[in-house]
């Protein structure tokens, strides 16, 4: 199994590892709650060096990317950053990834771990005159999350964060190392991600906590990641979103510019928009006792209307959440359905998404 | 890591206090610190008979689904209905405010298959391992 620079560090800090995507990362130090309310209420750091990042170069970068991708380029200036999609022909997800417009000719696509190889081969094959590089094992990636997170950030930077919006990413110092700093996120909070070199990963990861100190950062792991991410209803790959669901039946057709011209997948996306989508991602939350789980079924009016993608127990709400794809008559908001929870029926409602927002 | 003396262990990580003909059951500290925070706890109904060995119940954390299993045969008497409100005693107190259920016993015999407290520190650290 593949190790971050940070390993190391995860081990001298007590951390419970889990083999993700192929890496050995840590899942929780003290304890998934705790680490979720950390970030919820102060600060958190995450270790996400695992991700992948592909740069696009040449002059021909821009205008690839803009064929690869379902969101428009178009709508970045040199500096900014955009969520967006690799699709299929059918229409289906390759990854969902971050964009970020270096320069007019360089365009880097931060990745999911388990699906960089599967990326970089989809972008080699429709590179077209692009020069297309795998640079994954040229960065460490911190992610410091929540609502202090840009009061540590500051005391340790020379950067100007208050002129990086959301969204927006600059190149400058941290704990005296060079890093991309990227006001971006998957927590549902305010935050920073950090492109930094390998080696400086440990120095970097020691200053934020120590900078974090006087606030209660808590260093959080993958646990914690995936109930935040869940409570946002930000999609995560392999569960929401795969190769065979499209990003209109995900929920996800603000990411997907049909009127910036052509792209991958735009005609099956513009015939499946045309003729409505079968089925559709939800959210809901369990009105009975129990909690969902990825594969249990969706019932509605006695049958099989639907699986859970994602589900847990919410720390922020309380309740137990989930997200899964419905067939399209069950997906208002407030129809009733019920979940199989190891053969019972469990009544669940569907709801507005996101289940949390700041 | 705690084992207490005069409790009995099973394999499957639960364990075992007898008075009489009476098991209390709970998962160990080692099961629970394994589980990491407990959030939801399924338990069976008073009367439910129960097999040693076989699933009676259900512990889950924020990541994962476990089956709890009984280590003895028999019926059950009592359940601990604070749980389903408070899973988190699981974790706060393993041996004694969350214990999980009590079996009328119909085998006391089978108590002779679990482990002692040294018998059952030594099999957690050769899983550790």
């Amino acid at each position: 199994m593949k190790r971050t620079p940070l390993y190391a560090a995860h081990q001298a800090l007590g951390a419970r590892f889990v083999d993700f995507g192929g890496w050995e990362m840590p899942v929780q130090y003290t304890g998934i709650i705790e680490e979720h309310q950390a970030v919820r209420q102060r600060v958190g750091l995450f270790d996400v060096s695992h991700m992948g990042e592909i740069e696009l170069r040449g002059p021909r970068a821009i205008a690839v990317c803009q064929e690869l991708t379902v969101n428009d380029l178009n709508r970045l200036r040199d500096g900014q950053a955009q969520y967006s999609l690799l699709c299929r022909p059918s229409g289906g997800v390759v990854d969902d990834i971050m964009v970020h417009r270096l320069s007019s000719e360089r365009v880097l696509l931060c990745v999911n771990a388990g699906n960089i190889e599967k990326d970089f081969a989809w972008i080699l094959e429709h590179r077209d005159g692009a020069e297309a590089i795998n640079r994954s094992d040229e960065f460490g990636l911190l992610a410091l999350q929540g609502p202090q997170a840009t009061a540590v950030l500051r005391t340790v930077t020379s950067l100007s964060l208050d002129e990086i919006p959301p969204f927006a990413f600059a190149d400058g110092q941290v704990a005296g190392r060079s890093v991309l700093a990227a006001h971006t996120g998957y927590t549902g909070e305010d935050g920073w991600e950090m492109y930094c070199r390998p080696q400086d990963a440990v120095m970097l990861w020691d200053t934020l906590l120590e900078a974090g100190a006087p606030v209660g950062i808590k260093p959080a792991g993958l646990g914690a990641r995936d109930t935040l991410r869940l409570e946002r209803a930000l999609p995560l790959y392999g569960h929401e979103l795969t190769d065979e669901t499209t990003p209109l039946e995900a929920g996800l057709s603000w990411v997907v510019r049909f009127d910036k011209g052509s792209f991958i997948g735009r005609g099956a996306l513009q015939r499946q928009r045309a003729a409505g989508v079968s089925r559709r991602l939800v959210g809901v939350v369990l009105t009975e006792p129990g909690i969902a789980r990825q594969g249990y079924g969706i019932i509605g009016g006695g049958e099989v209307v639907g699986q859970i993608t994602s589900g847990t127990k919410s720390p922020t709400l309380g309740k137990a959440i989930g997200l899964g794809y419905v067939a399209s008559a069950w997906q208002k908001v407030g129809t009733t359905l019920s979940i199989d929870i190891r053969g019972r029926a469990i009544a669940a409602e569907v709801v507005q998404l996101p289940f949390y927002r700041r | 890591m705690e084992f207490p003396e005069d409790y009995k262990y099973s394999k499957e990580h639960e364990w075992v206090l007898v008075e009489g003909t009476v098991a209390t059951v709970g998962i160990t500290d080692y099961a629970q610190d394994q589980l990491g925070d407990i959030v939801f706890v399924e338990l069976p109904a008073i009367g439910d008979k129960v097999s040693k060995e076989d699933a009676f119940g259900v512990v889950e954390s924020v990541k994962a689904v476990s089956d709890i299993y009984a280590p003895v045969s028999g019926k059950v008497l009592e359940v601990n209905d604070d749980l389903p409100e408070n899973p988190e005693m699981l974790n706060e107190d393993a041996y004694g405010d969350g214990w999980i259920i009590k079996i009328e016993m119909s085998d006391p015999d089978e108590l002779a298959d679990l482990m002692n407290a040294a018998e059952y520190e030594e099999y957690v650290a050769e899983e550790k391992e």
